[in-house]
């Protein structure tokens, strides 16, 4: 529901942040000195190798875990507790397993003491919106990874959060499915505006989805570049064929073998 | 290439793949089914066979009955003691009841204290650790000297016995939880109060039931310790007596109205439990077979 207005203000300012994990062999430093901003509206995604933190700057900025140095600002407000005005989906579901896909989704509208019945009717409209119709009674163990993980979606959806924040959704996927719930994903935050922050391993998945990526080097992660995608949207699959994205890509691809996340023998 | 996969990642196409889905669901569900009825049937089957061999072996080398009475007498003893029997049953279903309605409401508080407060958890933990190096079998003469021959010391064996099961697996199915669960209701600005009984209470219960049903097994264990030291009536008591008169059949009786009593007492917490949990936490166990 963010006005057309504000499309273009910053919301998000990370900066200098850094996180410093205290482990058995000493200190692991995850992230260093990341600084960057999001407009309102802005769909950015992190790619980097495993471990390069990005991860950890996802919790970061949900306030759910404290920067070693550095700040997170949402407008002028410095995060230092958990946030709650945003919706978050994590590398794996995260579904009570004693509630069913409804009850799922509606826990975070009985937390906000949101209206029930508007909130069903928006967790029905949702449920249909990533093609789980009539699965609404169903339990966990009755669906399938990528079942389960679209309903966390819809969970992560319904309270029209300001900002939506994704940590590898579509990891644990196989490649249809992650297909189509990226194209679902996209249809979703288009027509809502969303400002998303989206982490993920995956180049084609980062370069389809986003308005800017922003390219993580291996541990103690910062950014090593930002690339503004211009591809006009919606972007459909057939498009990662065409020169334009494979050119993205490559840029990226190469950035992985300059430092040496990829090695070509 | 390219068209070809948007063609088959088609609107339609998440649907069909979706009821395929349900069908391999139902096949589980069935699956699931026979597991039930299989598993009914094959303990009582092998029992049943168990029966016959020990009948046919006490007639045919002919062992006499104050070592090893044949089950027909066993049934016979039964029959001709069993206004005895359940008098003396009753007395031992009360101090199981007892003492394992004891085990849980010190248990469960007991392990929220564990799991709540820290300072709490570092002074007792230890505490209930060594609690359980103490044989308490042990401790019942002392029981018996505190208490007398009432129905409390026997209770208080049973308790003994059955809570730490309750208190480990209630404290450990609490701290059970993933991460992730407590970060999103934390997103979601729910309160610690919330959290605990949406949340982390739920998740826990499977693990508490778990417990539950290792505790009435060892109240019965306690409840018949108890009985053995300083019982005036309940099974234990009969068991003692029936020894005294060689009367072996009878002790095989006794046994088999506690083996009763056990299983009875267990089936009854499963069905507590299933009426409690949703029916995730019960067929978990036989969907799992089925990775999804």
């Amino acid at each position: 529901m963010n006005s057309l207005a504000g499309d273009h203000e910053t919301y998000l300012r990370v900066e200098n942040l850094s996180k410093v994990y205290a482990t058995r062999d000493g200190e692991v430093r995850a992230l260093n000195d990341v600084s960057f901003t999001q407009r309102r509206g802005e769909f950015i995604s992190h790619v980097g190798p495993s471990g390069c933190g990005k991860s950890t700057l996802l919790m970061i900025a949900a306030g759910l875990v404290p920067p070693s140095g550095g700040a997170i600002k949402v407008g002028d407000q410095k995060v230092f507790r958990p946030r709650t005005d945003i919706g978050i989906v994590f590398q794996s579901p995260v579904l009570l397993e004693w509630r069913t896909s409804l009850g799922n989704i509606m826990l975070q509208a009985e937390a906000r003491h949101m209206d029930r019945s508007d909130a069903r009717r928006r967790a029905y409209e949702l449920l249909d919106s990533v093609g789980l119709g009539g699965f609404q009674d169903k339990y966990p163990h009755e669906l399938s990874g990528g079942m389960r993980q679209r309903v966390s979606i819809c969970r992560a959806l319904i309270h029209n959060p300001d900002h939506l924040l994704m940590d590898e959704p579509f990891g644990a996927l196989d490649a249809l499915t992650r297909d189509q719930l990226v194209i679902d994903l996209q249809a979703i935050t288009m027509q809502r505006r969303m400002t998303v922050l989206f982490i993920t391993h995956s180049i084609p998945e980062a370069v389809f989805l986003s308005d800017r990526v922003i390219v993580m080097t291996p541990r103690p992660g910062c950014i090593d570049r930002v690339i503004d995608i211009k591809l006009p949207r919606p972007r459909t699959l057939a498009m990662r064929e065409t020169p334009e994205f494979a050119e993205y890509s490559r840029q990226i691809l190469d950035l992985f073998l300059a430092r040496g996340v990829l090695r070509e023998h | 290439m390219s068209e070809g996969l948007s063609a088959l990642v088609g609107p339609q196409s998440p649907v069909r793949i979706e009821t395929a889905e349900a069908v391999m669901a139902q096949r589980r569900r069935s699956q699931a089914r026979r597991d039930r009825v299989t598993a009914c049937v094959y303990p009582i089957g092998s029992l049943l066979l168990l029966i016959v061999l020990w009948q046919a072996a006490t007639n045919l080398l002919s062992i006499p009955d104050y070592l090893l009475p044949p089950p027909t007498a066993i049934v016979h003893s039964m029959i001709v003691n069993e206004a005895v029997l359940i008098k003396h049953s009753i007395v031992t279903i009360v101090e199981i009841l007892l003492g394992f309605a004891l085990s849980v409401v010190v248990g469960v508080p007991l392990a929220l204290g564990i799991f709540l407060w820290k300072p709490f958890a570092n002074t007792v933990y230890p505490l209930l650790i060594a609690s359980q190096a103490v044989p308490k079998v042990a401790v019942a003469p002392l029981f018996l000297v505190w208490f007398g021959f009432s129905l409390l010391p026997k209770v208080l064996i049973a308790f003994l016995i059955a809570f730490f099961p309750v208190v480990i697996n209630t404290a450990m199915g609490l701290g059970a939880i993933e991460r992730e669960k407590i970060y999103l209701a934390q997103s979601m600005g729910l309160g610690r109060t919330a959290t605990f009984f949406k949340i982390q209470l739920p998740n826990a219960l499977p693990s508490v039931f778990a417990g539950f049903k290792i505790a009435i097994t060892l109240a019965v264990v306690g409840a018949v310790v108890g009985e053995f030291v300083g019982g005036q009536s309940g099974l234990g008591y009969l068991l003692l007596i029936a020894n005294g008169n060689m009367d072996t059949a009878l002790l095989f009786a006794g046994i088999v109205a506690l083996t009763f009593l056990g299983v009875v007492f267990f089936a009854l917490i499963g069905v507590v439990e299933r009426l409690v949990l949703p029916p995730h936490a019960v067929e978990r166990v036989s969907f799992d077979r089925g990775s999804m």
